[in-house]
């Protein structure tokens, strides 16, 4: 449990329902792959039952000693990997502005020339011997989480006959309600393609958009070894249940 | 004016794209060196309590054709109907039993395969029991935000009728994409993003 030593009592209210109007909708034909991926019928709503308010927590035994050093948990000993060495790190926040301990974060990413490793990226910027691509970390108390990786190159793919990516880190979020579950992707402040990607365009929202893009936190940087962006991500908040009406049984 | 709500908004959701296997099932595609094994490919050892069972799950697309690059959650109850999480306040899951899995497509034949077990029932907010069932919760290129919905048993005739989500479903001619068929210990559930078939998806 996330709140073992401290004495956080597990909350057990329903999360604030997701505005879909600030994500991206499933249809969003930019981005050709949405046009045959997206349901058209409507979602089936309803509160929060405990099936979605619970959720797996993921222990510190789990992790070894380099999950959250990209630069070096793939390179051979005494070897790192190329590019631009960063750090990434922020607090994993709720919508009521609350830390939230405890959670797992994955990450994955190209390498600094835009090439992942995965045998279905055939793009021709090569490999780098010495970098996976895959990180991972828990969270802290005040949901402070941080890593170390090189900067992931631009790529191009094909969408239109000439769209790239911008720079981006996939970021994977768990809560501490399974109904928290988040993907989203991280970018880089002052990428001028991120305003001409169809993946980021699918938002509509530019205030949303810019709540994706991590920004230069030089006070974190460590000199002469690594520059720092700092991003906050922010989850689904929980309704307090103090008045909920709820029958017994539950 | 009146005063702010000072809330923060949600981070908005990105698809998790073709390479999603990297960060999430990395041995899956070849990156051996970095995690002794993938997180939740396993869900069920020797103490596990409960009937074992295999879900064979497709994700289709508006075409018909299976997804090889989707990936595959899923989160349920023990086999006494508890879960594994903090939320859980009416008593100890299985310590045997994690609840969670997760599990790629196949990149030739797009098929999750899960072992797991037949959870139990576990009540709604009103303490009417929900029937058996799997929550799940779908990424892959193309889905912008990931898609949640779940999978009911076809053994459970009684169960599934008196369930209060599935009675939330207007059109009843779309009842059967919520439920896996059985067939020995392993229960088929396709999943149609699209079209006739269309799945019923969630926003809970």
């Amino acid at each position: 449990m996330p709140e073992s030593g401290s004495n956080r009592v597990p909350e057990t209210g329903a999360f604030f329902q997701r505005d879909r109007t600030w994500h991206p909708p499933a249809l969003t034909p930019g981005y050709k792959s949405s046009v045959l991926r997206s349901p058209q019928k409507a979602l089936l709503s309803f509160d929060n039952t405990l099936s979605e308010i619970s959720g797996p927590v993921f222990g510190h035994a789990m992790l070894g000693e380099l999950d959250n050093d990209l630069i070096h948990n793939f390179a051979r000993p005494g070897e790192s990997a190329i590019g631009e060495r960063i750090i990434v790190h922020g607090r994993v926040l709720d919508e009521r502005g609350l830390g939230v301990p405890g959670v797992l974060l994955e990450f994955w990413q190209a390498n600094a020339g835009g090439r992942y490793r995965h045998k279905k990226d055939g793009y021709l910027a090569p490999l780098d011997p010495n970098f996976g691509g895959c990180g991972r970390t828990l969270s802290g108390e005040d949901g402070g989480y941080a890593f170390r990786t090189v900067k992931p190159g631009p790529y191009p793919w094909p969408n239109g006959p000439n769209d790239w990516r911008p720079a981006h880190i996939h970021f994977s979020v768990f809560g501490h309600g399974f109904a928290q579950r988040l993907i989203t992707q991280m970018y880089f402040e002052g990428d001028p393609l991120i305003w001409k990607c169809p993946i980021v365009r699918g938002i509509a929202d530019k205030a949303a958009i810019e709540a994706l893009t991590a920004v230069l936190d030089t006070q974190a940087t460590i000199p002469m070894d690594a520059l720092a962006y700092k991003f906050d991500i922010v989850l689904r908040g929980r309704r307090s249940s103090l008045f909920e009406n709820r029958m017994e049984g539950n | 004016m009146a005063q702010s709500l000072d809330r923060l908004r949600e981070s908005p959701s990105q698809t998790a794209g073709p390479y999603v296997h990297i960060g999430l099932t990395p041995n899956f595609c070849g990156i051996g060196a970095v995690y002794p094994s993938d997180l939740g490919a396993t869900m069920v050892n020797d103490k596990t309590k409960g009937e074992r069972i295999k879900l064979h799950i497709r994700v289709l697309d508006g075409t018909g054709t299976p997804l090889k690059d989707a990936l595959i959650e899923i989160w349920q109850a023990d086999a006494d109907g508890f879960y594994n999480s903090p939320a859980e306040l009416r008593g100890a899951a299985d310590p045997n039993f994690f609840g969670w899995g997760r599990c790629p497509t196949d990149m030739e034949t797009g098929l999750c395969a899960f072992e797991t077990v037949k959870p139990g029932r576990v009540p709604f907010p009103d303490g009417r029991l929900m029937a058996p069932h799997i929550t799940l919760w779908i990424v892959a290129r193309g889905i912008n935000i990931g898609l949640h919905t779940r999978l009911y048993f076809s053994d459970e005739e009684k169960a599934n009728a008196g369930d209060p989500i599935l009675a939330r479903i207007e059109h009843r001619v779309r009842l059967p994409t919520l439920i896996a068929e059985r067939k020995g210990d392993t229960y088929v559930f396709d999943i149609h993003l699209q079209g006739e078939k269309e799945t019923v998806f969630f926003d809970s």
